[in-house]
């Protein structure tokens, strides 16, 4: 889709809608919107997880003709959203525990199967199970496997702020090197989070061969819909894992969520890809490479690495993981990766032994 | 149908003839004959409408029946042991959002040691999850009390474990007495979910409750409890009227009519206790059985009026609280508050150690002859192994062939 685009605009490389032909161009307020997370949650000013669900779950609701339920992991998402006796969802959702979402999402397809079949149905309502990078990779992460194994028809959304951010900006195993965290704290000789340590999930979701896995971003909404809408003309198990900026935990303006997110991927941080059945199918290029300082610059989870105090070789080396990522994942040029591209803590790992 | 089979083909049956939708679970003995039973069943097609999910852990079989339930099927499954441990958060969360799910637990003991051999420390380690916990004395008991638990756990609301002893009932070929599918239609009609997730009403469920209204939500599950206690009762008489078979109910007496000693025992050991009690009331000694087939509901008055003016009551408990004492014998305790009632416990059968009729016949005369002392006694304990361990490391030891109570235990220790 993003083939068809032909002018950015001027300086920040984004796509105005005036630039766009009609029927590719946004509206936030149309009617027709399902507006499924609606107004009046509880989340931060500026919260990407918030913006990242609102338009995830609107595609897939069109995707679907709103035939469409939520099993939603413990997290910001689901705490700002369903205050009792409030709830922001307006669609079925439930909310569990925190490291079941993927299970509570099978089981809930199954009912759908069997419900319909029962009935005389062939219009079964589809699942989406979401959860936060915590919920995902960490605590969640047996349950996640398992549901892709058994390639059960569920669309899983990971939502990556890269760290526990509803219990207070804690250390996930998605939390990038060097980064502060409650607790990766910038003290001692390598302040932030420990170097070498971390997982790709999308790569291992990739690896149980399943039909369908992506990375987004919320500084790409368009490519983000694609990407829900593409999953959901699948069946079986899909991931779908998304960039969302925390301006709390990253100590960022909330007013920058989206240009954050936008320099993860235009430095090579944050590889935007999707793949099918274990393969990569397409990469998002970087349309104006930008040395990895630019986005650390913005973000006080990096303060020890931009100021006047900032070592040049802490610096070099996160920048040798976004070069590594270019390659690997082939984010400049014409091509598509041939080969599965490789996690990014290799790179460190292997240097450190 | 008269069938002479497994326990685990009969509790296999009686889950299919509930009809229920989804079915999942992960294996640990000794339910394993269970689950792979009533997955042949929805692969050979006898269960119907029904999907089985083989998941990796029991997190997961928790997890997806929670769904399967909140998607609004009739859902089941099973566990023991270490498999219901690591299922406990689930559990608790199936209570709180009032999913009627039915799980067996067959019933083991929990390591380290890691042991298979049956006892009640798993189920009783979940007393206040909010899950009903029906114990069953025997394979009919058991058969019957799965398609009794399915009406009881949606007319309530609350999922109910049905507890059945590991291997002692699981494993042991007996003949049952299996209803046919015309009765069972007639008596559990297909599943009509309260509340769904359905995209035609759309409802958020496990929203985050605070200090305003959590409160209310629990003295309601406590209300659903209270409730329970009459569904138990009314379902059990329909269920023997429309089977003739006598199961169920909230507890049971056997030749209670003027004991002297009444024994209060839940699981297979009751059947045991019987030809004992026979034994013992043939020589004259006037001894009953209350055997209590539900835990969770206690029924605290309907205990009342079984030991009514009965003056000794001795509990046999397969499982105890450390640091405390018996966890059946302080519910029976209030249940005869203020009453003269002499209330005590006995544990035995620890970790499938056996209970044979001559263990039920040393409670009888313990308690007759006045020797048990204390609150609890450990009457099956074996001293001379016990012995060897205390004299080697702390140069101590108990009487041999005592009976270990509270004051043998604390003489260990140098309490007075
Ligand atoms: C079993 C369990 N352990 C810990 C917690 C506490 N907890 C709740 S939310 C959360 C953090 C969520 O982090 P993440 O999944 O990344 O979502 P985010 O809030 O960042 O969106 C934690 C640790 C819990 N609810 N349950
Ligand atoms: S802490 Fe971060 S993720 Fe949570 S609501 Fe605020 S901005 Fe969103
Ligand atoms: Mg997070």
């Amino acid at each position: 889709m993003l083939d068809a685009i032909k002018f950015y605009q001027t300086g920040s490389k984004t796509v105005g809608n005036r630039l766009l032909n009609p029927s590719m161009r946004s509206n936030q307020a149309s009617e027709s919107r399902p507006n499924t997370l609606i107004s009046g949650h509880r989340a931060c000013q500026g919260c990407g997880e918030a913006l990242g669900a609102r338009y995830a779950i609107d595609a897939a609701m069109r995707a679907t003709n709103g035939q469409l339920m939520i099993a939603n992991a413990t997290g910001c998402l689901e705490v700002f959203s369903t205050p009792y006796p409030e709830s922001a969802w307006r669609l079925p959702w439930i909310h569990s525990l925190f490291g079941n979402a993927a299970a509570v999402g099978s089981g809930l397809a199954v009912a759908a199967r069997v419900r319909a079949k029962k009935a005389g149905n062939t219009n079964v309502p589809r699942v989406i199970a979401q959860g936060g990078d915590g919920g995902t990779t960490d605590i969640g992460f047996g349950p996640l496997s398992g549901m892709f194994e058994r390639n059960d028809d569920v669309l899983y959304i990971c939502y990556d702020n890269g760290a526990y951010m509803n219990t207070g900006v804690q250390r996930s195993s998605a939390t990038p090197p060097a980064a502060r965290t409650a607790t990766t704290q910038l003290v001692g000789s390598e302040p932030g989070a420990d170097w070498g340590k971390g997982k790709n999930v999308p790569l291992i979701a990739m690896a149980h061969g399943i039909p369908y896995v992506a990375t987004a971003s919320v500084a790409d909404l368009r490519d983000l819909e694609y990407k829900v809408q593409k999953a959901m003309s699948y069946h079986g198990a899909r991931y779908i894992q998304i960039l969302v900026p925390c301006p709390l935990g990253w100590g960022c303006a909330s007013s920058s969520t989206v240009t954050v997110a936008r320099l993860a991927m235009e430095t090579g941080f944050y590889p935007i890809f999707e793949a099918e059945y274990g393969k990569v199918t397409s990469v998002r290029k970087i349309t104006q490479k930008q040395p990895v300082i630019n986005f650390l610059k913005l973000q006080r989870r990096y303060a020890h690495l931009t100021g006047k105090k900032g070592d040049p070789k802490v610096l070099a080396r996160i920048q040798a993981m976004c070069d590594e990522n270019i390659k690997s994942f082939g984010l400049i040029g014409d091509e598509v990766p041939e080969t599965v591209p490789v996690a990014i803590q290799a790179l460190e790992r292997n240097q450190t032994v | 149908m008269l069938k002479q089979i497994e326990g685990s083909l009969g509790i296999a049956e009686a889950v299919a003839l509930c009809r229920p939708g989804a079915v999942c679970a992960y294996p640990i003995s000794p339910q394993t004959h269970i689950v792979e039973n009533v997955g042949k069943f929805v692969k050979e097609g006898k269960l119907q409408d029904c999907e089985f999910v083989n998941v990796e852990s029991e997190f997961s079989a928790m997890s997806v029946s929670i769904g399967a339930s909140a998607g609004g099927v009739r859902t089941y499954t099973a566990t023991a042991s270490q498999g219901l441990l690591y299922m406990v958060e689930g559990i608790y969360n199936a209570s709180g959002l009032g999913l009627p799910i039915v799980m067996t637990v067959a019933s083991r003991a929990i390591g380290a040691p890691i042991n298979i051999w049956n006892d009640h420390s798993d189920s009783l380690s979940q007393r206040d999850s909010g899950w009903l916990q029906l114990f069953c004395e025997s394979n009919q008991d058991a058969l019957d009390t799965h398609i009794m638990a399915f009406k009881i756990a949606e007319e309530v609301g609350l999922p109910v474990m049905v507890c059945m002893d590991g291997f002692v009932l699981t494993h042991a070929f007996e003949r049952l007495d299996i209803p046919s599918q015309e009765q069972i239609d007639s008596f559990l009609p297909e599943y009509q979910p309260k509340e769904f997730l359905d995209p035609k009403e759309p409802i958020s469920m496990g929203a985050m409750v605070g200090p305003e209204a959590f409160t209310e939500l629990r003295f309601l599950i406590q209300r659903k409890m209270e409730k329970a206690l009459d569904v138990i009762e009314r379902v059990t008489k329909e269920y023997r009227e429309l089977t003739g078979h006598h199961s169920g109910g909230l507890l049971d007496c056997y030749r209670c009519e003027d004991a002297e000693l009444k024994l209060i025992i839940l699981g297979s050991s009751v059947g045991t206790a019987k030809d004992e009690v026979d034994r013992l009331r043939d020589q004259g000694i006037k001894v009953g059985i209350i055997s209590l087939k539900s835990y969770r509901p206690f029924p605290y008055a309907k205990l009342r009026e079984a030991i009514g003016d009965c003056k000794k009551v001795v509990c046999l408990e397969r499982s105890f609280s450390y640091g405390a004492r018996g966890i059946i014998c302080p519910e029976v305790k209030r249940a005869m508050e203020g009453t003269d009632c002499d209330i005590r416990t006995t544990v035995a059968g620890l970790g499938g150690r056996a209970i044979f009729g001559s263990t039920i016949n040393k409670i009888v005369h313990a308690s007759l002859e006045g020797k048990l002392k204390d609150e609890i006694t450990w009457i099956d304990m074996d001293t001379k192994l016990l012995n060897s361990y205390l004299k080697d490391a702390e140069g101590v030891t108990v009487p041999e062939d005592a009976l270990v109570d509270d004051s043998v235990l604390k003489a260990t220790v140098g309490h007075a």
